[in-house]
């Protein structure tokens, strides 16, 4: 009888039971859709897409994997400029300018491919579009005159001093004081070598044949290492400022990680209660653990910097300070979870404290110790990249700088490229050093 | 201990011997070793330092003694106005609210971009098990680059405010969150995923009914851990590009002097919030895993 009386009632639990875990099942997702929304309501979600550039996105792609080549003519003295990107750096000598500019006293044509091709002499421009026809432009009384087909296509924008046209193969402006042509090419130009180099515009085997057999172009040095040197200061990508940036970057995490795994180990002892009985000392070394993590890297990052002035040192003891906190919490854990037959046995042989510690307490938090403080590395190795950007060091600072001009893309892509590339390596390396280190393999 | 075994005679244990001189040479090379490993860690530590301070604006001596100098000057300032400070930290709580927002809705995007990942890259879960490995790789990348260079990057497409910040930061969490899932997701025990199957559920609902319930502890566990990172990581990227309580501190500092009551009060904030939070994601992530 009591078995009875007593099935329903658990039926009945089992099934409240489990319409309690559907409601929760339903009323989970509901919250979290709900705070999504909250947030996005006050992230001003939906006035972004009118706040968004996408022409800043196209300009960033475009940079990312091409690079665009400047011919501008200065309407009021006539003289003709070609330069990569624009830049003086990249500015072609007149008896080097590439083949598809050809310059006949006063006329130039520029030939842009697939059909397209922009003309300019003494009457003013014009650029053939292939299915659309001839634009020209002439200036009456100092301002630009269009005519093209009618109706004028969007992609030609039209302002008073300004004609602009934009298409695949290249844009092209006429303004009052200069008319220029945008030419898209693939590639990052001038990569290895830049205009004013001797091995500028030269292909693999030239170099190679270059280096092994030819005479000596600059007599003080042999060519390869001229080459080298010309590579490593290529005034348009600096390759070798950039490699010191990189280099000093991963410094400050390794130097930040390790000093910082050095000076929190013995103080992991001293908050550890198995090793400091007296409680008010342990519970002070805690906090200060606690202080140290919780005004975070990034306050201490400015603090130090008004000491220690930018520089890759400042963003070391950054790291330093910031890990100790995080390290000395870890190990003192660590430590607490000890086996303490291993120091009894050692301490039976008549250790002190310190043989106790070396031998009896080491070896068996080091596999906890080194994988903490290896995947610190990896980790601190992204961190130092933006701390170089707050303290002005390594590759962090180069990136900012390059997005501050918001023009270098094609510097922010390889700069990009390289960061990506540095922390694999650091991920690799730490996980191969965990198993290397830890495993024994 | 080797002189009792042998007994009185030094000559009939000498494949002992050989043994223990064999153990000896082990022991010494092993020492030898970690003496080398010791004096090339050691060279590294001396030089890295005394390279990093050559290349730094001012050396490590001439900077010390003005370390105390900063907050010093910030915390007298401070003192003087203390009476404001309250209505100062009042003031820039709707700027700690969008840090925390940016924070946790990074996370939360990240997390489930992470759960996807990961059942998706897990050995014996996984729905396409030849794709296993581009998984895998996505995530490395995801976890490789670095938050700031996508918050930068998509300041200068959306114009500014906080979606970059919690685009950058829900990308790294998708990784980083993703192959600390795939480690707890390649535990679980199999056996309600083939209940599941013999009964004809299909993938997700497999994954959902017989995986997650499994692995919901120590996942939450891993996002509460990611979402205290994610604070701090989204306070530096407010700091260095926009939006939160770190570009306040940003103007704040930049005022320079005049401006030091708000720097503290905006320390006392962000530090308030970040040893809170510690301490509730570590109360709770104790909960979780041993289930106290």
């Amino acid at each position: 009888m009591t078995m009875t009386a007593l099935s329903p009632s658990l039926a009945q639990s089992v099934t409240a039971g489990f319409a309690r875990k559907r409601r929760i099942a339903i009323a989970v997702p509901l919250v979290i859709l709900a705070y999504l929304i909250y947030a996005a309501i006050s992230f001003d979600l939906a006035s972004l897409a009118q706040r968004a550039r996408f022409d800043n996105a196209a300009i960033l792609l475009s940079d990312f994997w091409s690079h665009k080549t400047h011919v501008t003519r200065d309407n009021r003295s006539g003289e003709l400029t070609v330069a990569i990107e624009g830049e003086g750096k990249g500015t072609y000598p007149a008896n080097l300018i590439p083949d598809w500019i050809v310059t006949d006293g006063d006329i130039t044509r520029i030939d842009l491919g697939r059909g397209y091709s922009v003309t300019y002499d003494v009457a003013g421009a014009r650029m053939i579009v292939p299915g659309y026809g001839t634009i020209d432009i002439r200036p009456v009384d100092g301002k630009p005159v269009l005519t093209a087909p009618e109706p004028i296509p969007d992609w030609i924008s039209l302002a008073e001093n300004k004609v602009s046209v934009t298409t695949d193969a290249g844009r092209f402006n006429y303004s009052r004081s200069k008319v220029e042509t945008f030419k898209y090419e693939a590639g990052w130009e001038l990569w290895f070598f830049t205009i004013d180099s001797p091995f500028f515009d030269k292909s693999f085997v030239e170099l190679a044949n270059l280096a092994i057999a030819s005479p000596r172009i600059d007599p003080e040095r042999s060519n390869f290492g001229y080459m080298v040197s010309e590579f490593w200061t290529n005034k348009m990508w600096r390759h070798g400022d950039v490699l010191w940036a990189i280099f000093e970057t991963i410094l400050m995490a390794f130097l930040g990680t390790m000093s910082a795994a050095l000076i929190s180990l013995p103080l992991g002892f001293l908050a550890a209660r198995n090793f400091m009985p007296l409680g008010v000392f342990r519970g002070a070394v805690r906090r200060v653990f606690d202080f140290v993590r919780g005004v975070d890297g990034l306050i201490w990052t400015i603090i130090l910097s008004r000491a220690f002035g930018p520089g890759p040192m400042t963003g070391a003891i950054a790291i330093a300070i910031t890990d100790t906190g995080s390290f000395g919490k870890m190990f003192s854990e660590a430590l607490e979870n000890i086996d303490e037959k291993q120091v009894e046995g050692v301490g039976s042989t008549g250790a002190n404290a310190l043989q106790r510690a070396r031998f009896g307490v080491i070896p068996q938090i080091m596999p906890v110790l080194l994988a903490q403080v290896l995947y610190y590395l990896e980790s601190n190795t992204r961190s130092a990249t933006v701390i170089g950007a707050i303290v002005g060091g390594g590759i962090g600072l180069l990136l900012t700088q390059a997005i501050s001009t918001q023009k270098d893309w094609e510097e922010v892509a390889y700069y990009m490229v390289l960061i990506v590339l540095m922390v694999m390596m650091m991920d690799s390396l730490s996980g191969w050093l965990r198993r290397k280190l830890i495993k024994g393999e | 201990m080797a002189s009792i075994t042998y007994g009185a005679q030094p000559g009939p244990g000498p494949n002992l011997s050989s043994q223990q001189q064999s153990y000896l040479e082990m022991v010494r090379r092993k020492r030898m070793y970690g003496g080398i490993l010791m004096v090339i860690f050691v060279a590294l530590m001396a030089s890295g330092w005394m390279t990093a301070e050559m290349r730094n604006a001012g050396g490590f001596w001439n900077g010390l003694p003005q370390l105390a100098d900063f907050p010093a000057e910030v915390l007298t300032e401070a003192w003087d106005k203390r009476a404001i400070i309250p209505a100062l930290i009042w003031e820039h709580v709707p700027a700690l609210i969008e840090t925390l927002n940016i924070a946790a809705v990074s996370t939360l995007l990240g997390a489930l971009m992470a759960m996807s990942l990961a059942l998706l890259a897990t050995r014996g879960l996984a729905r396409w098990p030849r794709l296993i490995p581009l998984f895998r790789r996505s995530m490395d990348a995801l976890r490789a680059i670095p938050e700031i260079v996508v918050a930068l990057v998509l300041i200068f497409i959306l114009g500014g405010g906080p979606v970059a910040a919690v685009v950058a930061i829900a990308l790294h969490t998708g990784g980083a969150l993703g192959k600390q899932f795939s480690e707890v997701a390649e535990n679980a025990d199999l056996k309600p995923v083939e209940g599941l199957a013999s009964v004809g559920a299909n993938w997700s609902q497999r994954m959902w009914l017989g995986i997650i319930p499994q692995v919901a502890p120590n996942w939450l566990s891993y996002a509460l851990l990611r979402f205290e990172i994610n604070v701090r990581a989204s306070a530096i990227l407010g700091f260095v590009g926009e939006g939160g309580i770190g570009h306040d501190l940003k103007l704040a500092m930049q005022w320079g002097q005049g401006r030091y009551d708000q720097v503290v009060a905006i320390f006392l904030l962000l530090f308030a919030a970040i040893v809170l939070i510690d301490q509730l994601s570590d109360h709770y992530r104790n909960k979780l895993v041993k289930g106290a």
